[in-house]
């Protein structure tokens, strides 16, 4: 225990230096791009501060009403088509940037779920139902229908390739 | 299950530890991804995209797909970024694959993903997801008959 904190410190710590001074090298080279890059910083803050409070909510949720029985159940080995309906609908109705979602994932896959369906929830990511009108607006409907469909289907496709490659790995 | 009920106190408070500690193991690196996004964002202005495009039927949905994955933010920016290029000449092959590679490859957010989900998971779903985004731009631009 004593030994695995400082490496797991160590590298957590390392990409967050790494963030820091490439900030500070950029503000020693022209100090207003630095000042732009802190005020796209804050405004990305506090677009996904209530997204960030969203997957806390659903974190607590299921650490509170799910075992790792429960999540194997549903997400796990014999989860079947239910499983995959559940990793499609929750890509599609989660909102929010990906990365927002890894911690939520990285519980789930502790307790079970499969690395099919955290593909296939990533990969549903993609279609968003609030922006659909958006691409509508620049594409036309017939464009963002089809793909919405592709994107659902490649999602397993994408799924299974996903737990093929990724099994052989300890971390898979 | 009753929430109100004081027997569920311990089992809450334990629930809420337990996501307060995962979501602190998490911040680092999540802070680092959106300080990485931002500079990203700052950096990089919206019209270098359309100057990398060749015309190549080929080549241009696997420089879409290539600038997809470097790029990320809200899904709503690369539709604002498709639409100028479709305006500007560029093939829809192309800006499909550049769509879909926006949302369902992330190489800045590479790192905080294998770190949370796997080194061997990250790579292989970035990787299979970059070949599916043109795959779906073609079967997309094919069945609509969009130039």
């Amino acid at each position: 225990m004593i030994k695995r904190t400082p490496e797991k410190v160590g590298f957590d710590g390392a990409f967050f230096l790494l963030a820091v001074i490439v900030y500070v090298i950029l503000g020693i080279y022209d100090f207003d791009l630095l000042k732009n890059a802190l005020s796209a910083l804050a405004g990305l803050i506090a677009r996904i501060a209530p997204i960030l409070l969203l997957v806390f909510g659903v974190m607590f949720l299921t650490n509170l009403f799910f075992e790792s029985q429960g999540v194997v159940r549903f997400l796990g080995k014999g989860s079947g088509l239910r499983g995959w309906v559940l990793a499609i609908v929750g890509g599609i109705v989660s909102s929010g940037p990906i990365y927002m979602w890894y911690p939520l994932l990285s519980d789930l896959k502790e307790k079970g779920m499969k690395d099919s369906l955290i593909a296939a929830f990533l990969f549903n990511r993609a279609i968003k139902i609030p922006l659909l009108p958006m691409m509508v607006f620049y594409f036309g409907w017939p464009f963002a229908l089809i793909l919405s469909i592709y994107m659902t289907v490649f999602s397993v496709v994408n799924g299974i390739l996903v737990q093929f490659l990724a099994r052989g790995g300890s971390e898979g | 299950m009753n929430l109100a009920t004081n027997k569920d106190l311990p089992r809450r408070k334990q629930a809420f530890l337990k996501t307060t500690q995962a979501f602190r193991k998490s911040l680092p690196i999540l802070v680092s991804v959106l300080m990485l996004l931002a500079l990203a964002d700052t950096l990089i202005p919206k019209r270098a995209y359309r100057l990398i495009f060749t015309g190549n039927e080929l080549m241009d949905p696997l420089i879409g797909a290539a600038i997809g994955s470097i790029s990320a933010g809200n899904p709503i920016i690369s539709y604002i970024i498709g639409g100028e290029l479709r305006q500007q000449g560029v093939s829809m092959l192309a800006i499909t694959a550049f769509i879909v590679a926006w949302v369902t490859v992330g190489i800045i957010q590479l790192p905080a993903e294998a770190l949370m989900l796997g080194k061997r998971f990250a790579i292989a779903r970035n990787a299979i997801s970059f070949f599916i985004s043109i795959v779906i731009a073609t079967l997309t631009v094919l069945t609509i008959g969009m130039a």
